[in-house]
């Protein structure tokens, strides 16, 4: 995923669904719109169902490429490739601790924008936009040449650096289109019935924002996970483990990348899942 | 207590500024500093070896003509493949999109689903799938000489077309869910309207739902024209050096010719184009909210 899309993701997840029903003009036209909308939503699929079938592949040569047979080994053996694992080790690191950064600062911005009426906040909402329209490429070159400008080594530093630049608009851009909409009387209830503005914020505010804080934690994790092209500018030798599947397309690629790649799916699938539940729940209560 | 409300008040009109310091102080060194040193890098001359590249600031705009005569078939390249990307995308999504807009019922969260999930496996990994599917040995390629819609010696893979249609498949899902918001605002009344006052279904589409459908084709057309004119994984993984876009040249004259001042200048003549693309495709669509 790239960052310029995922506040149009966020935006379809979070707009209202309204029911209805579109009666359709002639009957064949519908059958074919809906055929052509089917045949579009499989298309979408075709690429996981060959990941998910390779990583079962038995290669014969060092590219998992062409189907030569069916094994669970892969399976079993998911940390073959310790170079591979330290990769994807190293990726967690750096999705947790630039997330967690980018957080705290996407979020106090997020609260002020929603909450505060200040002189120049349309200009702050403008110049939020502004990291998601540079191209990944562009980005990731600017970014070499100011460690370059100043001499700093790449590796762990400026890859933790990079992340949080592109992840602060969007998180902040996230949390602010949760906080949207909420009744925000709740607080001046709770400061009327004599409450600090520190316990307010703790027992009223927090508590409203948190679910959005979650959410754009998870995808600024995903996100982090999945950068490439502004990675590979600034990582010098290091290895993330984008970095480490680029880097086999080149030499040899492991059946356990698709292995790994499977997992993944199926976890963030499980805590979408969870997700959904939980908030679900939340509204029924 | 009054006056531990004034002090409150007067304590909060410095509140927000000191929320949004932290973010802006790191965007203004992580953002905008890099792109004056992406500026400087692109004036200067180079010298030194590959190993030890030295830059000198000379106000040498001669990088700039150079970046344009020297990778021209790039430039040209990497914005028709987008372009072409961008309107497949466009004539793709939009039967979807409208499925889910209008027909999907108590389908349309599982659907919006389905649309989304591919997108938790790695980019890159994706990109690998397509490798293997268009490759010369695959059941693809041979399905296609068998109807004899490929010549016997063809390849899908390593073509322009490989390449355009990874573009579109990675970022195709920036359309479709642009394109949905847009047509999920659209009040069903007005169809019904359109049709009571005898429009047909094709006048009701390009009278009713075709504008009203516009800013989701600009978002939509701008979140995958910007990422594709700049990419070069697909190129990279699916084309050949006949299909190379000005982002493999940014990226390998960057890290392997390391001739800094050169890809500094192309990466800023392709943010420019972009920009000037960007403000002519909304003045065009008459809309000035982007996001």
């Amino acid at each position: 995923m790239t960052s310029q899309g995922l506040p149009a993701v966020i935006e379809a997840v979070e707009a209202p669904r309204t029911p209805k029903t579109v009666r359709g003009g002639r009957k064949w036209g519908d059958v074919l719109l809906r055929i052509v909308a089917g045949l579009v939503l499989l298309y979408l699929f075709v690429p996981i169902f060959v990941i998910i079938l390779f990583s079962f592949n038995h290669p014969a040569g060092k590219f998992n490429y062409s189907w030569q047979g069916f094994t669970l080994d892969n399976w079993a053996h998911p940390f073959k490739y310790p170079a591979l694992t330290e990769a994807l080790k190293l990726s967690l690191n750096v999705a947790a601790v630039s997330t967690a950064i980018a957080l705290v600062l996407g979020t106090l911005v997020a609260i002020a924008l929603v909450r505060q009426r200040f002189r120049g906040s349309k200009a702050v909402d403008t110049f939020l936009v502004l990291p998601l329209t540079a191209p990944e490429v562009v980005m990731g070159a600017a970014l070499l040449t100011l460690f370059l400008d100043f001499n700093w080594a790449a590796g762990y530093t400026t890859i933790v650096v990079a992340h949080i630049a592109f992840e602060i608009s969007f998180i902040a851009m996230t949390v602010r289109a949760r906080m949207r909409g909420f009744d925000w009387t709740l607080e001046d209830a709770s400061m009327d019935l004599g409450a600090s503005p520190t316990r307010t914020f703790f027992k009223v505010t927090l508590p409203l924002i948190v679910p959005g804080i979650v959410a754009a934690a998870m995808l600024s994790f995903a996100l982090s996970l999945d950068d490439f092209i502004i990675t590979y500018f600034v990582s010098g030798s290091t290895v993330t483990y984008p970095l480490y599947v680029n880097a086999a397309v080149k030499a040899a690629v492991p059946p356990q990348i698709n292995v790994l790649a499977t997992a993944i799916l199926v976890i963030s699938l499980v805590l979408l899942g969870v997700g959904t539940l939980y908030r679900r729940k939340r509204i029924e209560a | 207590m009054a006056g531990a409300a004034t002090s409150n008040r007067q304590r909060s009109k410095i509140a927000p500024y000191l929320m949004i310091l932290p973010a802006l102080a790191y965007l203004g060194i992580f953002f905008v500093v890099p792109f004056f040193s992406l500026a400087r890098t692109s004036l200067s001359s180079s010298g030194g070896s590959v190993y030890l590249p030295t830059l000198t600031f000379s106000w040498d705009f001669g990088n700039y003509l150079d970046a344009f005569s020297h990778f021209r078939d790039q430039i040209i390249r990497s914005f028709s493949y987008a372009l072409v990307a961008t309107l497949v995308c466009l004539l793709l999504a939009f039967p979807l999109a409208y499925v889910i807009a209008f027909k999907a019922g108590r389908y349309k969260n599982l659907i919006l689903g389905l649309v989304i999930l591919p997108f938790f496996v790695t980019f890159l990994i994706r990109t690998i799938a397509w490798k293997t599917i268009l490759a010369d040995d695959g059941w693809v390629v041979s399905a296609l000489n068998a109807i004899g819609l490929l010549p016997s010696e063809g390849r899908l893979l390593s073509t322009s077309w490989a390449v355009i249609g990874g573009l579109i498949y990675n970022w195709i899902i920036f359309m479709i869910l642009p394109l949905y918001v847009s047509l999920e605002k659209i009040d069903p009344r007005l169809l019904e309207a359109s049709k009571d006052l005898y429009s047909t279904a094709p006048r009701s589409f390009r009278k009713v739902i075709l504008p009203l459908s516009m800013p989701g084709v600009l978002a939509g057309s701008m979140l995958v024209f910007i990422p594709a004119s700049g990419d070069f994984i697909n190129a990279d993984y699916l084309g050949s050096t006949q299909t190379t876009m000005i982002g493999n040249v940014i990226q390998k004259q960057f890290l392997v010719v390391k001739d800094y001042p050169a890809a500094a200048a192309l990466s800023l003549v392709l943010m420019a184009i972009i920009l000037v693309g960007v403000l002519l495709y909304t003045r065009a669509l008459g809309t000035e909210d982007l996001v």
